[in-house]
């Protein structure tokens, strides 16, 4: 098996695997399921579809050479939940003493 | 009613109102538009007299060398930090006289703190600490160029537009007077209806892209792009700091870019992000604003911080104390930086346990500060000290950054905020970390690797004048803003009935008159230093005996600076060679080096952006879009460009090097003492050892 037909392969099995997520989560919704399983599967198939691109598109993995890669996902992520939580955390403080 | 030219009418300039109504308030606008359009004109007429047009075109506005465009980020800082400096003195002296009064309109005031506030952090401290990155990184860790050449000229261009249109608004209408923060709802359309907000966010947004842009180039460099050897725990400090403000870069801008433009929906489009009304939350700008506003300020004193521990490390001739703690405490600062930035709203409403939280993160980041404090005084103890001019600036660093830096620990305590934020005592803080933090810093990098880049030092004399000029002057300006906070103050004040305030009001209006002696002196430094070139001269490309790899090559550095690219096997990777071995000698073979071409697409952004700007500003929408189409076309028609590099060939390369090597053979070096004598020509012959 030549790099190309590996790669193709990744793609693939990514295409196929973000599909079947982003149906998964749009089903929760079809079938009718109660509000607070519909809204676990959705967040759990968003995780999971962001984890499969990473891994299928860019190509992110544990191995030496994408470390860095690795290392500015994950801060990034750091990042986001500080921002993001310190938005909420803020605002909703706020937002409970203007009651 | 928004026709061909929008909201634009002859009524809009400085001029029209000084003639309307005579007095200081309207001469004193109409004087600094007549300033802008008397440099232009000025610049003009000297580029065409002396045929410069063509250098300037071919040179500077179209290379995608990243020392060129660095140099021009430097250059964009010094003139905004001129004018930048003179609204400060204005507003000193308006203030020496406003009890019950003053010369200014509270209008005018406040557009003169907006407009200073938005120059001084974006359009000075950012440009100098871009520029010095741009010249510097890749010099030091072994690469060409930067990973993105055409990009760095991209973000030039859109730091350049924001530039341009700030400067545009001295002359075309009035700039917003809300502060250099800009809240909504005063900033909303309800309460500043006029073209002023619009000013501040256009040039804020394409600066804020091209930070950004700016920050993911420099990272990429510094991954990608290191020589053979060059590990991450053999970087150069200044390198690990730029590698630090960038990844703070790539994640703090977008903020600011997001409120901005959040902020023009609400005023253009009739959103309500952040109105009083329909569901508006102003106190959400704020929170997104300080999101990027304090990362901000340690993306701009962390590369100072670089610059400190490369002038303490070559001017004590010593390995820097405490590399792992200061990589480390550089790191740290970084990530903490990111969880402080509500210290900036203490008083918003929120409960005391919100604010406790983010007044104990702010405690905390002083301490790896204070690390790096001790690390650089003990890369001083008994070095072989040189008093040169980044000295003396460093020098003054270390008394006035920490006052600053206490200071600022004292208002991180949310009860102590309470009783001193928005008076004066604030404005003395964050000068005092700003100036000798950040801008000692930049003057005196500027002075260290002036010759690196031009081929000659700067005039030693001179720079020390200016440098003990800025320090006093410092001292007298601001030391007495905290006494004048604590007896109540408040900033931002036009005028105030308090008789108490007036001495030391002009006191302060004294030390602006030394600080624009000590931006006189400065630019007499390098008006002086060019004049001398000759003199100045060190082509041989190692001034003050240097340690990192930057110094190894002539000066000026070539445009392809490394004639092979070298192994790096030590630290200090320059000073190893010179004491184990002979830095100086011919490699095996030379191999062909491939150059990025130049290309005007950063020049056509700039242009586009300020049209773009300038149109969205006065409501001209055909300007506008054809603005924004502009840029677009510009972009695409470059990814069809093939040809983006060039060759240079070995043989070329084999006798430029040559030469440079048999010049360096056979000339004399020099002592450390004679570093500041026409005797040096930028070839090092140390007296003593110094043992690390
Ligand atoms: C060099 C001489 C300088 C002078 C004489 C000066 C003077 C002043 C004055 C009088 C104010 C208004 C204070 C008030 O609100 O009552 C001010 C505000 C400010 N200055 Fe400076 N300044 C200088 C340099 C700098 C530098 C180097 C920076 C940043 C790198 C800076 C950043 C600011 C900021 C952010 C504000 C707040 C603007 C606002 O209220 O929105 N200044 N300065
Ligand atoms: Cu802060």
């Amino acid at each position: 098996m030549t790099e190309i037909d590996r790669d193709r392969g990744r793609y693939l099995i990514g295409a196929g695997l973000s599909a079947l997520l982003t149906i998964l989560a749009f089903a929760a919704v079809a079938l009718g399921l109660s509000r607070g399983v519909a809204l676990g599967i959705i967040g759990v198939t968003a995780v999971a579809q962001v984890i499969v691109q990473l891994r299928c598109f860019l190509h992110i993995d544990f191995s030496r050479q994408k470390r860095e890669d690795l290392q500015l996902i994950l801060f990034s992520l750091l990042l986001l939940a500080i921002m993001a939580g310190g938005t909420l955390w803020i605002l909703a403080n706020l937002a409970q003493r203007m009651m | 009613m928004s026709g061909l030219f929008g909201h634009l009418d002859w009524t809009v300039t400085p001029f029209a109102a000084a003639i309307a109504d005579p007095g200081t308030n309207t001469f004193v606008a109409a004087g600094a538009a007549g300033l802008v359009v008397l440099g232009a004109v000025a610049l003009l007429g000297f580029l065409t007299w002396f045929r410069l047009w063509g250098p300037l075109w071919r040179d500077w506005l179209t290379s995608a060398d990243h020392k060129k465009i660095g140099v021009m980020y430097c250059v964009i800082g010094i003139v905004m930090l001129a004018r930048g400096v003179a609204e400060g003195a204005v507003m000193r002296a308006h203030q020496a006289m406003a009890l019950n009064g003053g010369p200014l309109s509270a209008e005018h005031f406040a557009e003169l703190f907006s407009t200073h506030g938005t120059i001084m952090i974006l359009f000075v401290a950012a440009p100098l600490v871009i520029g010095l990155i741009n010249i510097v990184v890749p010099l030091q860790i072994g690469a060409r160029d930067m990973a993105f050449p055409v990009m760095n000229q991209v973000s030039l261009g859109l730091t350049a537009a924001g530039a341009a249109l700030l400067m545009i608004s001295l002359v075309i209408g009035r700039f917003e007077t809300g502060g250099w923060s800009a809240y909504p709802p005063y900033t909303g359309r309800v309460f500043s209806p006029g073209e002023g907000p619009d000013y501040w966010i256009w040039s804020v947004v394409p600066a804020g892209i091209g930070s950004m842009l700016s920050g993911i180039n420099f990272a990429v460099t510094i991954y990608k792009c290191r020589a053979p050897g060059m590990t991450y725990m053999r970087m150069p400090l200044f390198t690990w700091t730029a590698l630090c403000a960038a990844i703070m870069l790539v994640y703090a801008m977008p903020p600011v870019t997001v409120s901005s433009l959040m902020l023009a929906l609400d005023r253009y489009a009739g959103f309500h992000f952040f109105t009083n009304d329909l569901g508006g939350n102003m106190m959400n700008y704020a929170n997104i604003f300080w999101m990027f506003g304090h990362p901000e300020v340690y993306i701009l004193v962390l590369p100072a911080y670089g610059v400190w521990s490369e002038v303490s490390a070559t001017f004590s001739a010593k390995t820097l104390y405490g590399y792992p703690s200061l990589v480390i405490a550089t790191m740290a600062i970084a990530v903490i930086a990111f969880t402080v930035w509500l210290h900036h709203f203490f008083t918003m409403g929120q409960s005391a346990s919100v604010n406790i939280a983010f007044g104990i993160a702010t405690m905390i980041i002083a301490v790896p500060t204070g690390v790096k404090v001790y690390d650089w005084m003990a890369t001083l103890w008994r070095g072989r000290i040189r008093m040169t001019v980044p000295m003396v600036y460093l020098t003054g660093f270390f008394i006035l950054f920490v006052i600053g830096g206490l200071t600022g620990v004292i208002l991180a305590n949310p009860t102590i905020d309470y009783q001193v934020h928005n008076t004066l005592f604030l404005v003395a803080h964050f000068h005092n970390v700003l100036i000798p933090g950040v801008l000692f810093a930049m003057l005196a990098g500027i002075h260290y690797w002036f010759p690196k880049v031009f081929g000659f030092r700067l005039h030693e004399t001179w720079g020390k004048r200016a440098a003990w000029l800025w320090i006093v002057g410092f001292c007298v300006t601001f030391l007495p803003l905290y006494a004048l906070g604590l007896m109540g103050m408040p900033r931002r004040s036009s005028s105030f009935a308090d008789p108490a305030f007036v001495p030391l009001q002009l006191v302060a209006g004294a030390g602006a008159v030394i600080i624009l002696l000590a931006l006189a002196a400065t630019l007499v430094c390098y008006g002086v230093s060019i004049r001398q070139r000759g003199t100045l001269a060190v082509p041989f490309g190692d001034p003050w005996d240097g340690r990192t790899l930057e110094w190894a090559m002539p000066a000026p550095a070539p445009e392809w600076n490394f004639a092979v690219i070298p192994a790096v096997a030590a630290r200090d990777a320059f000073w190893a060679e010179k004491t184990g071995g002979d830095p100086y000698v011919a490699p095996e073979r030379y191999e062909d080096i491939e150059l990025p071409r130049p290309t005007a697409l950063g020049l056509v952004i700039c242009v586009a952006t300020t049209a773009a700007g300038f149109a969205l500003t006065w409501h001209i929408w055909w300007l506008a879009l054809s603005g924004l189409v502009g840029i677009g076309l510009a972009v695409m028609v470059r990814a069809f460009a093939t040809q983006t590099t060039r060759v240079l060939p070995a043989a070329e390369v084999a006798v430029h090097h040559g030469r440079w090597l048999e010049a360096v053979h056979t000339a004399r070096g020099i002592t450390r003492d004679a570093e500041d004598s026409p005797a040096n020509r930028g070839l090092a012959a140390p007296d003593t050892e110094v043992t690390p």
